[in-house]
């Protein structure tokens, strides 16, 4: 019926609040043993999913495994995991030996194996001698490693941590996210990890779940997410990146800022438009702009400690991050190098917006909850579904909400080296993307408009 | 009027019209009370006053009762609080207030009025008035001052606590005794304190709710004084101040933090 080496499958999973939805069909399988991370920023569904494993809330579709059981309707105290939570949770009625034991008491286990197990949790989280100490004298630090081994000492099938370190500071952090990765090894048990740190998902994880807007965005271990993100979205989370719009002319050579690279891509088809990342460490810059694939003017340079993060102006508009251990000054012409194996090609999610609509006259067509004037439409009667498509430099964003004919919020900004992608969501839910050089903050409202000739309308096929 | 300008100018002396209120109504009084409660009617130290008390059994007899009235009045109070309270706690923030609003409404009433309400109320049912009329008054009365203050705690208690409790395999039943019930024990002692001492001195919703013919600790106080008999009424009413000062220290000591929940 199920792979036995499965510890969790998530099938179909949707949750929805009264006003949104959290989690939007979610499929996912966690393998025994593995140290998986969900990892996404903040309001993209990644703590929702964790709750749902631990029990704290139900699915409004689809159902969880756990263990090969349907875990519909178990409360949480029946499911065989246990939770690290982000703020400790620890009870303060309780000194820390108590906080440990609470789950084995529970469990009627002998009072000399309790006394055993919190020794042995306790040694294992590096806190021997606390056994008697308040909890709530303990520093942040300490009292995670505390509510650590108060789920681990129940030796639970999976460990769920809910940003477990999002609390500490820095250099805590760090020792921590080691010490985590040593228990994982030594206690062999599965461990789901949430966070949005994306270095720290890097350094523990053996497999990544990128999730954004209630999606898993792509799923694979942390040197596929770096090396090949599936899209855009995943690029600019995951490290830093240079995103640029491209073309395919054919296998294994691609086109973008005006030039043809070779790369080591193919499949794409001829002529296809497609983005390609490029990390800011695989551009090589070089003195001789002679020699360079293309050249640029220096337009900052900060020390970052292990190197230097320039700013390359190309003459056509572009801007490229660079990182490397030499410094160039601003001002400089320098000439730039990228190997065909550091040119990452992705499939465009998208090339233009989608909308569907309804007709209401012959130069008027409601799409985005109003009325947008377009391009006069003899063959289509009012009041008929249509399509409606347009590009995504046609839309025009305006400060103010009221003067456009729409209204919407950008929910995702992304730079494509010499324009930003924007995502707005508009009130009625629909996503529109736009290009534009304007520069706009996330979360800023902004009224929508599009020319009346940018609209494509199409009668919508019958199903 | 140099000197006054400075006077006046300084913050410690704006304090003064308190300290002079706390000295002539509290203090003062207090000291009076101890005066008279070691004088003879001649006015020489005696102990006659609290020899008197020992002796006499009428006035110890009903203090021990006034002490049984507001434990069983208190442990009412409790049992029907504590749930109300947990109820309360677990209502949509907009709802609660407006539930805990109409709870605290009747505190806005004197409380005569509403105890002379409960003697027509009981009129009106045909109910008899004595004993239980008595401690369905008080707990009436008291009731507010349980619930809040457990109400208060219960609703800034940290929810994850709850989730960390059932994930670590706590049953419902256990989560509430484990967790819940621990963690609301400042709320408890404050609303024990809130309606025991008050309880223990009462005298008008004694005397209205049984025709006088239940009499409290706080009613011999009033009576002795009505009469004229300030020695005995003093020394009467600093046994039952030590009694209320020892229940406040034990309590105290008890839990610390125990204002944390508190009514004021």
């Amino acid at each position: 019926m199920m792979e036995s080496n499965h510890i969790i499958e998530l099938r179909n999973i949707t949750k929805s609040f009264p006003d949104k939805v959290v989690l939007d069909d979610v499929s996912l399988s966690v393998k025994k043993g593995e140290f998986l991370t969900i990892l996404g920023p903040s309001g993209c569904g990644k703590t929702t999913l964790l709750r749902l494993l631990a029990g704290f809330n139900s699915a409004t579709e689809g159902e969880i495994l756990i263990g090969g059981e349907v875990m519909t309707g178990v409360p949480p105290h029946l499911r065989p995991v246990n939770t690290v939570f982000q703020r400790y949770a620890l009870f303060p009625n309780y000194n820390v030996y108590d906080n440990i034991a609470f789950g084995l008491k529970l469990q009627k286990v002998d009072k000399r194996e309790i006394e055993q197990r919190v020794k042995r949790a306790l040694k294992m989280v590096g806190m021997t001698d606390y056994e008697h100490r308040d909890v709530q004298s303990l520093s942040g630090g300490q009292q995670q490693r505390v509510a650590i081994a108060r789920a681990i000492v129940n030796r639970p099938q999976v460990l769920l941590l809910d940003e477990p370190l999002a609390a500490l500071d820095l250099k805590m952090r760090k020792d921590m996210q080691m010490e985590l990765k040593e228990m994982h090894r030594t206690l062999g048990i599965t461990f789901v990890y949430v966070t949005h740190d994306q270095e720290e998902a890097l350094t523990l994880s053996d497999t990544i779940v990128v999730m954004n807007e209630g999606k898993i965005q792509q799923i694979g271990s942390p040197t596929d997410i770096y090396n090949e993100p599936c899209n855009a979205f995943v690029a600019d989370f995951i490290g830093e990146s240079n995103i640029l719009n491209a073309t395919m002319v054919r296998d294994r050579l691609v086109r973008f800022m005006d030039k043809e690279f070779e790369c080591i891509d193919e499949g794409f088809g001829e002529n296809v438009p497609v983005d390609v990342v490029i990390r800011p460490e695989d551009v090589y810059i070089i003195r001789n702009a002679e020699a360079a694939m293309f050249h640029g003017v220096v337009r900052s340079c900060i020390f970052k400690g292990v190197h230097y993060e320039m700013f390359v102006d190309t003459p056509d508009g572009y801007e490229i991050q660079i990182q490397d251990y030499n410094c160039f000054e601003p001002g400089q012409e320098v000439g730039m190098l990228i190997k065909p194996a550091d040119i990452h090609v992705m499939a465009k999610e998208r090339t233009e917006n989608h909308v569907e609509g309804t007709m209401v006259d012959a130069t008027h067509v409601e799409i985005l909850g109003e009325q947008f004037e377009c391009q006069e439409v003899a063959d289509i009667e009012s009041g008929a579904a249509v399509d409606v498509a347009f590009d995504f430099s046609a839309v025009e964003l305006t400060d103010d909400p009221d003067d456009g004919v729409s209204w919407g919020t950008i929910r995702f900004i992304l730079y494509k080296g010499d324009r930003y992608h924007l995502t707005v969501r508009t009130d009625e839910g629909e996503s529109i993307y736009v290009d534009t050089h304007d520069v706009w903050e996330d979360l800023d409202e902004v009224g929508i408009k599009i020319a009346p000739s940018a609209l494509r309308v199409v009668r919508r096929a019958e199903k | 009027m140099r000197n006054l300008v400075k006077f006046f100018s300084r913050r410690r002396s704006w304090s003064l019209p308190y300290v002079l209120f706390m000295a002539v109504f509290i203090v003062v009084p207090l000291v009076l009370i101890m005066l008279y409660a070691f004088q003879s009617k001649d006015g020489g130290f005696s102990l006659e006053n609290f020899e008197r008390f020992v002796n006499q059994p009428e006035a110890a007899n009903t203090f021990i009762y006034s002490i049984g009235i507001a434990l069983i009045t208190t442990i009412i109070c409790l049992v029907l609080g504590y749930p109300a309270a947990y109820i309360l706690s677990r209502l949509k923030p907009s709802t609660a207030t407006l539930v805990v609003m109409l709870f605290i409404l009747p505190m806005w009433i004197n409380v005569l009025v509403r105890t002379l309400a409960t003697v027509a109320l009981f009129d009106f049912l045909s109910l008899p008035l004595g004993e239980g009329a008595l401690i369905f008054g008080m707990v009436y009365n008291f009731l507010p001052f349980m619930i809040y203050p457990i109400y208060n705690v219960l609703q800034k208690m940290d929810h994850s606590l709850i989730e960390a409790a059932e994930d670590l395999g706590a049953t419902p039943r256990q989560v509430f005794t484990r967790v819940v019930f621990p963690l609301s024990m400042p709320g408890i002692v404050s609303g024990i304190m809130m309606v025991f001492m008050p309880t223990i001195s009462t005298f008008a919703i004694a005397e209205l709710l049984t025709m006088n013919n239940i009499k409290l600790f706080g009613t011999t106080i009033q009576e002795n004084i009505n009469n004229g008999m300030w020695h005995y009424g003093a020394a009467l009413s600093l046994i039952m101040l030590i009694i209320i000062g020892i229940t406040s220290l034990f309590t105290d000591s008890s839990e610390e933090g125990a204002n944390e929940g508190g009514l004021l």
